[in-house]
């Protein structure tokens, strides 16, 4: 059985259906590549798997629980955890500090301690080694004392992962996360990505622009196209479909229609209709 | 008339208590594109930040066109013809998209007067504008925020242009159309300075590059020299392109 299922998900804005019917099943342990051209409905499709948007129809069933009526915070406490395309930090606080929240946040009940000082002192040493493991995990321990609001762009992706990894989810949902990395910094996503996915016992969604990360990390691609669920399979398949081939990837099928016949059903400009810079 | 469009001299850059920029040399040839690469934290997006007046450099100075714009305000620098992307995009969420091309193009007081002809070159390049011209910005996904972006940047001819990362977050049929985008604007004499972290990009791109680390530029040259020089890539940047 899968652990993670969608059944004909939907979200319509005003009169625009930005996630149409959307059917498709994760199996545990399985890395699954979400790819797409930019406003496919990616993003939404994962917001609406977390609960941050309300579907307009459909069911989000994790391990043969219906979440689609549950809060996002209580979707994560089920085991759905999900990093943001955009970074969604405490700036305000230091960098072990964000990570320990969150190593807290999985130990309900830990905190209440009354006045016993040993205990709370013993619990905080806990929190702290683990967070500390987890920072050395994303090479961000030499930087666990620096304010979020101070990082660059790209250690605060990585802090975002390890906020991930802290809260130790059945499901990760991973929303571009080498974007804005330089190829020396990637790799080290990449590689936590990569573990996650030898462990064998995670389900991880990856929506990614970057081709060669998707060929080398992904056991299956499903493809998203205006809000659509447009193609399904394994990699090499997929990738050379026509639908990614032109829609995505820009490169028109030589006899401009796609294999079944039809003509290519991108909303993308053919780039031979491009016009030269006024 | 200068060779160098936009000279940077000894450039240091405090913001609060940090030390960010610590002497940025940098100059960016007229007509070219010039990219500028380094680590996360290197001080990349300070140095675009810093020549938009956004951050005051300490000490040091900053020319464009021969003129000192080191303590100029943003707005008059923006005066100058140089349309800027910050790496957050600057994008006005409550405004519809065409409003938002509206406050870019400065010659035009409504959307009919904006260039008809340029216009439609940007809805080739990233049909999302078109698609959604009346839509909120705010509703645009985060890849079609950064292609509105771009396009304010472009919506009217520019002397300068500087973007913090075109790529990021773009589909692979959008990065090449973009690519073409700043090839043409290039060959129409615009000067462009892009910091990107798409190597690949950079490569296609690049008539010069300069190297940050640790808030300086540690290398300064032509992008073909260091493309081809696997031991000076690795020794910058940690990886060959």
């Amino acid at each position: 059985m899968s652990l993670l299922a969608t059944q004909d998900l939907t979200v319509r804005f005003g009169g625009h259906v930005a996630v149409n019917a959307v059917t498709c099943a994760f199996e545990a342990g399985t890395l699954t590549a979400i790819v797409g051209p930019n406003g496919a409905g990616k993003t939404t499709y994962f917001n609406l798997i977390s609960g941050q948007l309300k579907a307009s129809a459909g069911q989000v069933m994790l391990d043969g629980h219906d979440l689609s009526r549950l809060s996002p915070s209580k979707r994560t406490r089920a085991g759905l955890g999900r990093a943001f395309q955009l970074t969604n930090l405490f700036p305000r606080l230091t960098v072990l500090e964000n990570i320990r929240l969150a190593v807290q946040a999985t130990r309900p009940g830990r905190h209440r301690h009354g006045l016993n000082l040993w205990s709370i002192w013993s619990d905080h040493r806990e929190l702290t080694a683990r967070a500390d493991e987890i920072l050395v995990a994303v090479a961000l321990g030499e930087k666990e004392n620096e304010l979020v609001a101070n990082l660059p762009h790209g250690d605060q992706r990585k802090l975002e992962v390890a906020l991930l990894m802290a809260l130790e989810p059945r499901v990760f949902m991973f929303d571009e996360p080498t974007a804005g990395m330089n190829a020396v910094e990637a790799p080290v996503i990449l590689n936590l990505i990569r573990k996650l996915k030898e462990d064998r016992t995670k389900t991880i969604l990856l929506v990614e622009h970057k081709m060669d990360v998707v060929r080398e990390l992904a056991d299956r691609i499903i493809v998203l196209h205006n809000g659509a669920l447009v193609a399904d399979g394994e990699p090499a398949d997929v990738i050379a479909s026509p639908i990614v081939q032109e829609a995505y990837l820009g490169i028109s099928p030589r006899d401009g229609t796609a294999q079944d016949g039809s003509a290519p059903s991108s909303g993308l400009a053919p780039r031979a209709a491009r016009s030269e810079a006024p | 008339m200068t060779a160098d469009l936009l000279t940077l001299r000894g450039v240091h850059t405090h913001i609060g208590a940090y030390h960010i920029l610590h002497g940025v040399d940098l100059s960016v040839p007229r007509g070219q594109l010039t990219m500028l690469l380094g680590r996360n934290g290197a001080g990349k997006t300070t140095t675009l930040r810093t020549i938009m007046g956004l951050w005051h450099a300490s000490k040091g100075s900053i020319s464009f066109d021969g003129r000192d714009i080191t303590a100029t305000p943003t707005p008059r620098i923006a005066g100058l013809n140089i349309a800027y992307v910050p790496e957050n995009m600057g994008i006005f969420a409550d405004l519809t998209v065409k409003e938002n091309m509206l406050l870019a193009a400065r010659q035009a007081k409504h959307a009919g007067q904006i260039d008809d002809e340029r216009l439609k070159w940007i809805f080739s390049l990233f049909p999302a504008v078109e698609k959604f011209w009346n839509h909120p910005a705010g509703k645009l996904s985060g890849g079609q925020k950064q292609m509105l972006a771009v396009s304010r940047a472009i919506i009217e001819p520019r002397e300068l242009l500087i973007i913090d990362e075109p790529s990021k977050g773009l589909a692979p049929v959008i990065i090449n159309n973009m690519i073409d985008a700043f090839a043409q604007l290039k060959a129409s004499g615009v000067t462009i300075l892009l910091v990107e972290q798409n190597i690949n990009f950079a490569k296609r791109l690049g008539d010069t590059v300069a190297v940050m680390d640790n808030g300086v530029v540690v290398h300064a040259g032509s992008m073909q020299a260091l493309a081809e020089d696997e031991e000076t890539q690795h020794s910058l940047l940690g990886l060959a392109i």
